[in-house]
């Protein structure tokens, strides 16, 4: 026990409102593209609207004569200098991974890609100059779409042979974790049920609402790049990595950033061109990408064909499961991109005790923007799998999805559990939250009403829905990392620093792009030193600041770095207590420290306050001997094992079997993250979640045409839904603490969006099952459900 | 999302637009509330040399009872369509219609003679106007002319007026306690219909029109003629599609929207008949 845990909690758990929102709302921030500096210049990029194709010639005289244009650069011209885009995360030793030039001078590979620079002296003139740059392209056949690329008859990149980039296997008899798949299926082939599925992960995009930027100022002793990114830290080694400046060079600041949601969890050939074009010149730049630009040539997300075989006896108890997944990388490996659909892996065996299991992933390369993580990455696609699967197998056996679930899934008692997969799951209470869920939600009644309306012949039919899922979170352990060769750790570094004046200063490496970091860290340290909550101040996203970090993403920030903070917190107070314990002539033992006091226990009058102690260590006039001035502490912390929150979600749509269209009437998610710090931040990353979930089953796909153009190029085509599209959603929890770190604490940024998608789909094929439909491609937009209604009915109208 | 340069004036009046309009010619749009044309501009989609901004004629902003028509002044903004008493009381399908318009910001900027010049077969207002039987007033050098909604679309974002020419007011005919009906069918809320119809209808007499079921807004005819021959509802509605053309996109098919169309219409005339 440490000494802080001997006063009550105050506010941790309090529903404190975001102390960043007045200026993320208001927009009067330090966004990159509000950042203007002395004689900046600015771009526009000129990019390919070919998705393959040879450059024969640039010419770029008409857009150099333009007003007020500095320079037109391109790929030749910079050679070397530019430096390469990275892949972080080769998943195999023989994956193949083609050059990744930010700005190529020969060969263009998705349409998009930059082929020239425009640097003008405002936004608009280079935006007027980069039209007038005429590049000739030979155009090259294109491969498009997963299966396109698997035939390999069409070659993203000629020079690799082959599309296919790498494939990586799991299997639980090989690994010892559990028993051979084969043999599973073949048994249950002989005796029991075999389910054979083929669901397709459509191609998503992050869609955040701040547009990309970046600002690069050479001029000082540091080159520094601002970005709107969420991976400060990452950058900047990548950077030094790559470009050849050494890394005690550069520094990064990521400043307020409006959103990222995966999407801004990469280093970027705009960031490259940019920093290139900066040190050429030796000027400030900024770019700042349009919307469509944002669409077509940030990286996406999901897209994957997933081929799944899940064998279970007559009862409907899972024998074993064997997944395949396709997965489509785009026409470049992405820094994380191979290992986003590998961490799938992980999450098949979801909340269940299958005794075998197989895991492949083939990787494949096409002519299509880069993919790489979104909400989730890895996770919402293999919860999808699952939970679709065990519909399907409650329809086969004949029982309540939520009975199917319950003859599945590890009990609370079973806890820790080390799964098929290899995993230990740290705490969890499956039953709890379900039960919670279907009380809330009055599942009998609607089963109930469902049944009238399928006597009726209802035109509006109702449906329920169910999923049920666990997630990793907390990203993650060093050393599993760099089992699967990732190429850095996944600890997190902190910094407490107590002011002279009794204030302090928290450094973070996890820099935030919406979630609530400065609140939430802040209510932890008030706690902890039991100072008010105003006077903790939270800094991140400067690497001169924050000199030690891994970023955001992967719902780490709780799990590893505020756990930082707390550990650090309580190096102060160590360090605090010898000091008090100096000052007011006791024994430290004989010091309580409560409500940011110390105190001789049993003479309450004899006590230091924390602030006063801050001064003292700062004047250092009275101090005990060997003691260094000042009162801080830094901790970096590796966490023992990821999180693993968990929930139940239910949803009741109305399916208008006339036109397809799907209304969802009620939704009601239960999560369980362990410790809540600030349930009303919970409750917003529940609601945010579920949307992005909602808009994944519903509205969004990234559409390509077989020659390669973003046929979704605008917000207009694009569907992220808005508020008046989605219904109220009902959010309760269970508190399940994790025992791996001393918060208690899982992490909830992207739960919504995992339990979302396969609780909506379950409940519009519950609704149609009647009519016999029991597939439902994604996103189910009207034309797909009259589609498939219009197919199970056998074209019958 | 940065537009082409271009030249910008302001005209305080209908005569001083239709002069500059005049001047420059062709390379000259006018610049109403802006909500169709600001943003095929930041996306480069139109790149006029000359903006006039008519959003301050300030007399070409009301609702007025004329008689047997309702006179709706071109720069009427779509909200105050929405809530006219006026409309409510004569011509509530086109209120009713307005307020399906976008979102409110939308609808407080965007225009009805915006609208309707522009001529998008996917806005509502065209469709509308022409299922009422309206009739447009525009004004050219040579003073104003009248045109039938049925005469007036000629193409994808193609009318009947000219280039030196203005909309400037739009009549609709009462409608005389006619039952009418709204749909609009669509994926997301404030977007544009994947197919609407607008219909009203009193006895055997009925106007429907479609929207975005073809090049230009469809005046569904047929429909209109089974109806006043004494064709049920429903056998009525499969004609919804006979006028129409629709195209094929990301949200449907020819097909599908062929289908929705008499769906939408058969759901319109049952709903104009309570």
């Amino acid at each position: 026990m440490t000494a802080t845990q001997d006063r009550p909690a105050a506010e941790i758990g309090k529903d404190r409102r975001r102390k960043e929102d007045q200026r993320l709302i208001t927009g009067r921030t330090r966004w990159t593209d509000n950042i203007t500096l002395p004689g900046m210049l600015h771009l526009a990029m000129v990019r390919s609207p070919f998705a393959h194709a040879t450059i024969t010639s640039i010419d770029v005289e008409a857009a150099k004569a333009s007003p007020n244009v500095v320079a037109v650069l391109t790929g030749k011209d910079f050679g070397d200098e530019l430096g390469v885009c990275i892949n972080a995360w080769p998943i195999t030793p023989d994956q193949k991974t083609p050059a990744h030039s930010p700005m190529p001078a020969d060969r263009v590979a998705f349409a998009g890609e930059v082929v020239a620079v425009v640097v003008a002296r405002s936004a608009a003139e280079a935006r007027d100059a980069a039209e007038l740059v005429d590049v000739e392209y030979d155009e090259l056949p294109a491969v498009v779409g997963i299966k396109n690329a698997l035939e390999d008859s069409v070659l993203a990149h000629p020079d690799l042979g082959t599309n296919k980039s790498a494939l990586w296997v799991f299997d639980s008899g090989d690994a010892g974790t559990g028993g051979d798949v084969e043999a599973a299926i073949e048994e249950a082939r002989a005796n029991g049920i075999v389910i054979e599925r083929e669901y397709r992960q459509q191609r998503l995009i992050p869609a955040f609402m701040e547009p990309r930027s970046v600002v690069v100022d050479p001029t000082g002793e540091q080159i520094t790049m601002w970005s709107a990114t969420q991976i400060p830290h990452i950058l900047r080694f990548a950077l030094a990595a790559t470009t050849g400046v050494p890394e005690s060079k550069i520094r990064v600041i990521a400043p307020d950033v409006g959103g990222g949601f995966g999407g801004k969890l990469q280093t970027t050939p705009e960031e490259w061109i940019a920093w290139a074009v900066a040190r050429r010149l030796a000027k400030p730049v900024k770019y700042t990408e349009t919307r469509s630009e944002s669409l077509l040539a940030a990286h996406h997300g999901r897209d994957q064909v997933q081929t799944l075989t899940l064998a279970a006896d007559k009862d409907g108890k899972v024998t074993g499961f064997k997944v395949h997944l396709d997965a489509d990388l785009g026409a470049y490996i992405a820094i994380v991109g191979g290992g986003v659909p590998v961490l799938g892996a992980f999450m098949f065996n979801a909340i269940y005790k299958f005794p075998s299991y197989r895991f492949e992933c083939q990787t494949v390369l096409t002519n299509t923007t880069l993919t790489d993580a979104y909400r989730g990455a890895g996770r919402p696609e293999a919860t999808y799998a699952v939970e679709r699967m065990m519909d399907e197998l409650a329809a086969e056996v004949g029982v309540d999805p939520l009975e199917i679930r319950e003859r599945n899934w590890i009990t609370h008692e079973e806890f820790p559990f080390t799964t098929v997969a290899g995993l230990e799951y740290d705490s969890g209470n499956y039953e709890a939250a379900t039960a919670k869920a279907k009380e809330s939600f009055g599942y009998d009644a609607l089963r109930a009403e469902q049944k009238e309306r399928r006597e009726r012949g209802d035109r509006v039919q109702l449906g329920i829905g169910v999923s049920t899922f666990t997630e990793m979170c907390g990203l993650a352990p060093s050393r599993v990392l760099g089992s699967l060769d990732y190429g850095a750790g996944g600890w997190e570094h902190a910094s407490v620093r107590m002011l002279a004046t009794g204030k302090v200063e928290i450094v973070t490496g996890a820099s935030a792009h919406g979630q609530g970091h400065e609140t939430a860290f802040s209510q932890i340290v008030a706690d902890r030193l039991g100072v008010p909550f105003e006077d903790v101040e939270v800094l991140h996203g400067d690497t001169q600041i924050a000199h030690k970090g891994l970023d955001t993403y992967g719902s780490r920030s709780l799990p590893v770095g505020g756990v930082a903070i707390a550990m650090a917190c309580d190096k102060v107070i160590e360090k605090a207590k010898t000091i008090a314990a100096h000052q007011l002539e006791c024994a430290a033992e004989d010091l309580q420290f409560v409500g940011g006091t110390f105190s001789v226990k049993g003479s309450p009058d004899r006590a230091l306050p924390l602030a006063a102690i801050a001064f003292g260590a700062f004047t250092a006039h009275n101090l005990p001997e060997g003691c260094e001035p000042n009162l801080e502490a830094q901790v970096s912390y590796d966490p023992p094992n990821f999180s693993w929150p968990f929930g139940t979600h239910m949803c009741v749509v109305e399916v208008d079997t006339e036109t397809g269209a799907v209304e969802i009437l009620k939704y009601i998610a239960v999560d369980d993250c362990g410790n809540q710090i600030n349930p009303l931040i919970v409750e917003g990353q529940v609601h945010g979640g579920v949307v992005q979930g909602i808009a994944q089953a519903l509205f969004e796909e990234a559409v390509y045409d077989s020659d390669g153009n973003l046929k979704t190029s605008t917000l207009a085509e694009y569907l992220v839904p808005a508020a008046c599209d989605v219904p109220p959603i009902t959010t309760a929890h269970t508190t399940t603490p994790s025992p791996t770190n001393q918060l208690g604490v899982k992490g909830i940024g992207e739960a919504g969006t995992i339990g979302a998608a396969p609780t909506v789909i379950n409940a519009i094929i519950d609704a149609l099952s009647s009519l016999g439909v029991k597939s439902m491609a994604m996103p189910a937009s009207p034309q797909t459900v009259w589609k498939t209604i219009q197919a199970a009915r056998g074209g019958k109208k | 999302m940065i537009p082409a340069a271009f030249d910008y004036k302001r005209a305080s009046s209908a005569a001083e637009a239709i002069s500059l309009v005049g001047q420059y010619g062709s390379d000259a749009k006018f610049l109403a509330g802006g909500h169709s044309l600001l943003p095929l501009m930041k996306l480069r989609l139109a790149q006029p040399a000359m903006l006039i901004d008519i959003g301050r004629v300030k007399d070409l902003s009301y609702i007025k009872d004329a008689g047997k028509h309702i006179a709706i002044g071109a720069l009427t903004r779509h909200m105050d369509v929405e809530t006219s008493k006026v409309l409510h009381e004569h011509a509530p399908l086109l209120s009713h219609a307005a307020a399906h318009v976008g979102d409110s910001q939308v609808r407080h900027r965007g225009t009805i003679g915006g609208s309707i010049a522009h001529a998008d077969p996917a806005s509502d207002l065209p469709a509308t106007t022409l299922a009422l039987g309206a009739t447009y007033v525009v004004q050219g050098p040579k003073g104003q002319r009248e045109i039938a909604a049925a005469k007036f679309f000629k193409g994808f974002l193609e009318s009947d007026l000219a280039a030196d020419e203005m909309l400037v007011e739009i009549r609709v005919p009462k409608m005389q306690g006619a039952g009418w009906s709204f749909q609009k069918f669509n994926r997301r809320a404030q977007d544009w219909a994947i197919v609407g119809v607008a219909a009203w209808r009193r006895k055997n007499e009925a106007g429907v029109a479609l929207v975005n079921m073809g090049s230009t807004p469809i005046l569904a005819t047929s429909v209109a003629g089974a109806l006043a021959k004494g064709a049920s509802v429903g056998d009525a509605a499969a004609l919804a599609s006979n006028e129409a053309d629709p195209q094929s996109d990301l949200n449907a098919s020819t097909e599908y929207r062929k289908h929705l169309a008499s769906v939408l219409v058969r759901r319109a005339l049952e709903d104009a008949s309570k």
